[in-house]
């Protein structure tokens, strides 16, 4: 379903994205792992079609990304760090601007936008103005907005970041309940999640990937038998073992 | 069709986002009682005894100066601030549909605001017998006017996050062009650029374009004038919107 093929991201000197490529299947949830700033968010960028690649392709659906970005644009339901959404509007206008744009009309809209909202149980807000709302609530909101068009490819970065543990339990339950029917991919810094959500994880550091495999098969991996060591030990290490484990 | 569908969903949201939020009230306000001020008081319309409006046009282009650039600096600087520019870029919606859709929103918008002046007009009816023409030649140059102000203040928000650096850039981009033609600035090129480059610099600005409008001569080169300007900040927003590196 989503193909990543030797994908680079250059900003100006600094390569960020050193050559990433993975493939993730229906009913599969990837678990994309790495400490801040290994490239998680701008491989996501680039996929979604908001960076353009320096080099390498992203194929979503058979279409590439850098030659039909409309095209994939329509397969995937994006939720981008820190949950970005118009302060100004209700969560139902917002809703239906997002159902607009993604060019549902009537009652397809209508119903699109009702069942968005009761899957993230937004019901108690939805004429609420987006700015006054939890950060909880503003999450959902935005995952709402990914996940409204019933996309094939599901894209969220951090999705769980700053919320409490019953928001983290509620966000998990529903990326689970989704995956059976779609292609997702979750980045995360937390490991719990792994466990919690993927059926398979990647880690990557300083642009690269140093593993990649099922959630089990990287705790074998791991000295220690779990996986935080394992994180510990690829991405703290600048050279060596670390770098044997690409691809 | 389907990419005028997408324009206009962002543009019914720009639109709607304007009157969300005080911006537009203010805006209206603003701009009536500016004109209003500068129009009767300042260049003392009753005393003239002439049944005309240009005493009002002639200070559209010094009220535009302030107020445009207020208008539309949070176009795109607000979107990338706030992060909101990555979920519009990452919906199936071209750069240039959504470019468009801002644009045009914030041109209706001070249209709107202009059109409201309508109580001058009849004034000016119940006071004498104007060249009704001549009124709405007026009119139509002072909302291509608009229009370049429009232009030229979305170019400016799409260069920075910083709403203020976008006010400030683009009410000195749009002086520099009102005032082209003005001996003190055609006098900071003369020292050391050729003749032709100052007759350019002088040929580009808004003002005369303007003035045979409100004269009541609708030239065509004046038309095209405008819209090349409004075409050229269009174009040059595409531009560094597709430059960006990040959001």
């Amino acid at each position: 379903m989503l193909e990543v093929r030797d994908l680079v991201k250059r900003f100006g000197p600094i390569e960020a994205v050193k050559g990433v490529s993975f493939s993730v299947g229906m009913g599969e949830v990837l678990g994309f792992l790495g400490p801040n700033g290994a490239g998680k968010t701008t491989t996501m960028r680039m996929i979604t079609g908001f960076l353009p690649p320096s080099s390498g392709a992203a194929l979503v659906g058979g279409h590439d990304v850098a030659r039909e970005p409309v095209a994939v644009k329509r397969l995937i339901g994006y939720l981008p760090e820190n949950a970005p959404a118009y302060h100004s509007m209700t969560v139902t206008g917002f809703l239906q601007f997002i159902a607009d744009v993604r060019g549902l009309r009537g009652k397809a809209k209508a119903s699109a936008v009702d069942i968005a909202i009761q899957k993230c149980r937004l019901e108690t807000v939805r004429q609420q103005t987006i700015g006054t709302l939890s950060k909880g609530y503003r999450q959902r909101t935005c995952f709402a907005q990914a996940i409204l068009h019933n996309p094939q490819v599901l894209i969220m970065d951090e999705p769980t970041d700053g919320l409490d543990p019953n928001q983290k339990h509620t966000v998990r339950q529903m990326i689970k309940d989704m995956s059976a029917e779609k292609a997702i991919i979750v980045s995360t810094h937390i490991l719990e999640e792994v466990d919690a959500i993927c059926t398979r994880a990647i880690i990557i550091s300083q642009g690269k990937i140093v593993a990649n495999g099922k959630p089990a098969e990287l705790r074998a991996s791991s000295p220690t038998g779990r996986l935080e060591d394992l994180f510990r030990k690829l991405t703290l290490v600048e050279s060596g073992d670390a770098r044997t484990k690409e691809g | 069709m389907e990419g005028f569908q997408n324009s206009l969903s962002v543009f019914k949201r720009e639109l709607k986002s304007y009157f969300e939020s005080p911006v537009a009230y203010v805006f209206m306000v603003g701009f009536l009682l500016l004109s209003g001020f500068m129009t009767f008081s300042v260049t003392r319309f009753f005393e003239r005894q002439a049944a005309d409006l240009q005493p009002f046009f002639f200070w559209h282009p010094w009220v535009y100066l302030l107020l445009v650039p207020a208008a539309t600096m949070g176009l795109w600087a607000e979107e990338r601030r706030t992060g909101t520019i990555e979920l519009l870029l990452t919906m199936p919606v071209t750069l240039m549909q959504a470019v468009l859709g801002k644009f045009f929103a914030a041109w209706l918008f001070i249209t709107l605001g202009v059109a409201l002046t309508f109580p001058i007009v009849i004034t000016t009816c119940y006071l004498g017998n104007p060249d009704l023409g001549v009124i709405l030649c007026g009119y139509i140059g002072s909302i291509l006017m608009a229009g370049a102000y429009v232009a030229v203040g979305m170019l400016a928000s799409a260069m920075t996050r910083s709403q203020v650096i976008a006010f400030v850039v683009s009410l000195l981009i749009c002086l520099l062009l009102l005032l082209a033609g003005w001996p003190p600035v055609t006098s900071l090129f003369t020292q050391w650029a050729p003749a032709w480059f100052v007759e350019a610099v002088a040929a580009f600005s808004f003002s005369p374009h303007f003035e045979s409008l409100q004269r009541g001569v609708i030239d065509l080169r004046d038309i095209a004038y405008y819209i090349s300007v409004m075409a050229f900040m269009i174009a040059g927003t595409h531009v560094v919107l597709e430059n960006r590196s990040a959001a």
